[in-house]
């Protein structure tokens, strides 16, 4: 059975799916009540499980997520809502000092199975701290699991996986995808949440990617293609852990990589990328892994934020430097 | 400030609090502060002689632990800081788990964790986990029932410095939009390492409670009576479902901040012999034995008793295991990771080295 679905909308429907099926599970966050939160995420959820699962929390992040953590270990399954990904940083302590080494500090005796959903990335048009990919300050945090999808159907299957998930994690939902339809099949076994996902076949480069760049990198492929260029395209869809085994499965038939992503370039995923595939890989490279990020530097006035974020052409451009190496 | 027990060891009445317990429940409590003090003394000894790494004194601040701890219920749940050594005695928390946390055996992952959460660094992050652990006890149904013994609470400590911290105040906005069961008992021992109460707050503590829409009390931490008789109340309202209340004892750290501390440094000497006249087990010691409650044999054998426990102490550091960087590798993730898995056997490898070496 499946349906054409937005992202936003498959989200709602895991969401919905999650907390029928556990009592355990619980949402909070600012304004996702009444309201359904400012993506609507969580819309016809508290009327349907009542103020006591969805929770609208007062304004302090930090207070959302450490409140959580006591939830967590009275047995409840929170899943919190950050409204924007420039929003997650007063929760920065709770999540880094708490959240992530409680089950390592009790040597396993409180596990923490907490979701933090957080709208990450630009291209909406927006002000200041709500453009952020804040993803690497998580990977870099052992503890706490990294996802980002970037269709509907592994937003709806993600989501639950991650509910499940007796380790915390930080969901990452690509706010420019939001809208997107794409087909959701609800009874198909879904894929692992820790696993990426090979989304187009080629021969001549791997683009890697995740989350809001998924999009992007198709574009970039389809374009290569009707040039005669044959380009893989890999989307993560797990950033903590990184799975490795198809990430390298994929460069060592390509033998040419490109990581793609939003956030800025400095020890962002591509260098971790970048590292790992030339340890692993070293010999079977046929050109040095380029990275095609956003610069560095804060995210800027909404104006130019096309020039600073990746777009299909600079995608293109690290593809050629890549074959012309 | 709600006082029962004078630092001379009188008794006096306060119109809104009273001792509900016997002279017999007293000297326990005499038992308990005897046995945290000289828990404390010996673990501070160990720091001295480098078996510890480090140690957070609770001196001065028994009354204000055994009062508090000896006003829970048999469901209820505390989240402590890191120096509420007096607490765990009382509830009989396996003391060597915390020798084990300060040597650096473990990281404090005692049992008895639904009792007595692990000690907290960061200063006042426990203050929220204790407002969602309240917030789940209403949820389960544990809160407001009219039988009291289904009835559950949380209680939260830290201290003055910590009612700066963003957390602290964050978690009293929660508790009271939630009315959320826990009781925040505040231990403001007048120091924050080197700073002073004045720069945390401009008003006493306990004031501020009333801002964030719920009960303050300011209560002499130095007198087990009148903690007790505040925290119980406090507990009460707690679990009937009136919501949060702001306990605000006023005590005084006697020791350093921690073994790494230097106390001479910022504060006069004279004001620490000020509080020494305050000592809680020096006034309840005067108290009883006025009452004749105590005597001078009784005395004698609760002192060796207390050096039976020293020695017992002193011979803990020898037996605590160190839990191993292969115990580490497992811990991290409820469901490992394979690169953590690939790293532990890169650590494997690494040490085989040596082995093979040999």
């Amino acid at each position: 059975m499946s349906e054409t679905l937005t992202l936003a909308k498959a989200l709602n429907r895991g969401l919905r799916r999650s907390l029928q099926a556990d009592p355990k599970v619980l949402l909070a966050g600012e304004d996702i009540g009444k309201l359904g939160g400012v993506f609507r995420i969580t819309e016809g959820l508290q009327a349907e499980f009542g103020e006591n699962r969805v929770i609208d929390s007062p304004l302090a992040e930090s207070g959302i997520v450490g409140t959580a953590v006591g939830l967590a270990m009275r047995g409840y399954r929170p899943v919190v809502e950050i409204q924007f990904d420039g929003f997650v940083f007063p929760a920065f302590d709770q999540i880094v000092t708490q959240v992530s080494k409680m089950h390592a500090r009790t040597a396993g005796r409180v596990p923490m199975p907490i979701v933090i959903r957080i709208p990450y990335g630009g291209a909406i048009g927006s002000i200041e701290h709500h453009g952020e990919s804040p993803e690497s300050y998580f990977v870099h945090t052992p503890g706490i699991k990294v996802v980002a999808c970037s269709n509907p159907n592994d937003a709806y299957w993600m989501i639950q996986q991650a509910i499940s998930s007796d380790d915390p994690v930080v969901f990452l939902e690509p706010k420019r995808r939001y809208h997107a339809k794409d087909q959701v099949n609800f009874s198909a076994r879904p894929q692992p949440m820790h696993q990426a996902d090979i989304i187009r076949h080629g021969t001549d480069a791997t683009l890697l990617t995740y989350g809001s760049m998924v999009r992007t990198c198709l574009d970039a492929a389809a374009l290569a293609a009707e040039e005669g260029t044959s380009l893989e395209v890999v989307d993560l869809r797990t950033l903590s852990p990184i799975d490795w085994v198809t990430i390298t499965a994929s460069v060592r038939r390509t033998r040419r990589a490109v990581v793609v992503h939003e956030a800025q370039r400095t020890l962002g995923l591509g260098a971790e990328i970048a590292a790992r595939l030339h340890e692993d890989l070293f010999y079977v490279m046929e050109s040095p892994v380029k990275r095609v990020t956003a610069y560095d530097m804060p995210y800027p006035h909404s104006k130019v934020e096309d020039e600073f974020l990746p777009s299909v052409d600079r995608i293109l451009d690290a593809v050629d430097a890549s074959l012309a190496y | 400030m709600v006082q029962l027990l004078t630092p001379e060891g009188r008794r006096v009445t306060n119109d809104e609090f009273e001792w509900r317990g016997t002279d017999d429940d007293l000297v326990g409590r005499l038992r308990d502060m005897t046995l945290t003090r000289r828990f404390d003394n010996e673990a501070t000894a160990l720091q001295r002689k480098g078996e510890l790494g480090v140690w957070p004194p609770s001196l001065g601040q028994e009354a204000a632990q055994v009062g508090s701890a000896r006003a829970l219920a048999p469901k209820d749940t505390v989240f402590p800081s890191y120096r509420e050594h007096g607490v765990a005695l009382c509830l009989e928390v396996p003391l060597k788990q915390l020798i084990a946390l300060f040597r650096g055996t473990d990281a404090g992952d005692w049992e008895m964790l639904d009792r007595f959460r692990n000690y907290q660094i960061i200063i006042g992050a426990q203050t929220l986990h204790a407002t969602g652990y309240a917030m789940g006890l209403q949820f389960d149904g544990l809160v407001g029932n009219p039988d009291p013994a289904d009835n559950a609470a949380v209680i939260a400590y830290h201290g003055d410095g910590a009612s700066s911290q963003g957390d602290v105040n964050e978690s009293f906005i929660f508790s009271a939009s939630y009315n959320a069961p826990v009781v925040f008992f505040c231990q403001n021992n007048q120091w924050a390492i080197s700073e002073p109460m004045t720069l945390q707050s401009r008003i006493p503590l306990f004031e501020r409670a009333r801002g964030f829409g719920f009960p303050g009390v300011q209560v002499d931490g130095n007198d087990v009576l009148a903690v007790q008789a505040v925290t119980e109340w406090a507990l009460e309202r707690a679990r009937n479902g009136e919501g949060p209340t702001f306990i605000e004892a006023f005590t005084y750290r006697m020791g350093a901040h921690t073994t790494a501390d230097d106390p001479t440094k910022y504060r006069r000497d004279e004001e620490t012999q000020e509080w020494a006249g305050r000592d809680p087990i020096k006034r309840l010691t005067a108290y009883l034995r006025e009452q004749g409650a105590i005597d001078d044999a009784h005395l004698a054998r609760l002192e060796e008793e207390s050096k039976d426990f020293g020695s017992e102490i002193r011979s803990w550091v020898d037996q605590l295991r160190v839990r191993t960087m292969d115990e580490l590798f497992d811990n991290v993730y409820a469901d490992n990771t394979v690169e953590l898995e690939a790293q532990r056997r890169e650590y494997a490898e690494y040490n085989a080295g040596f082995e093979e070496a040999l």
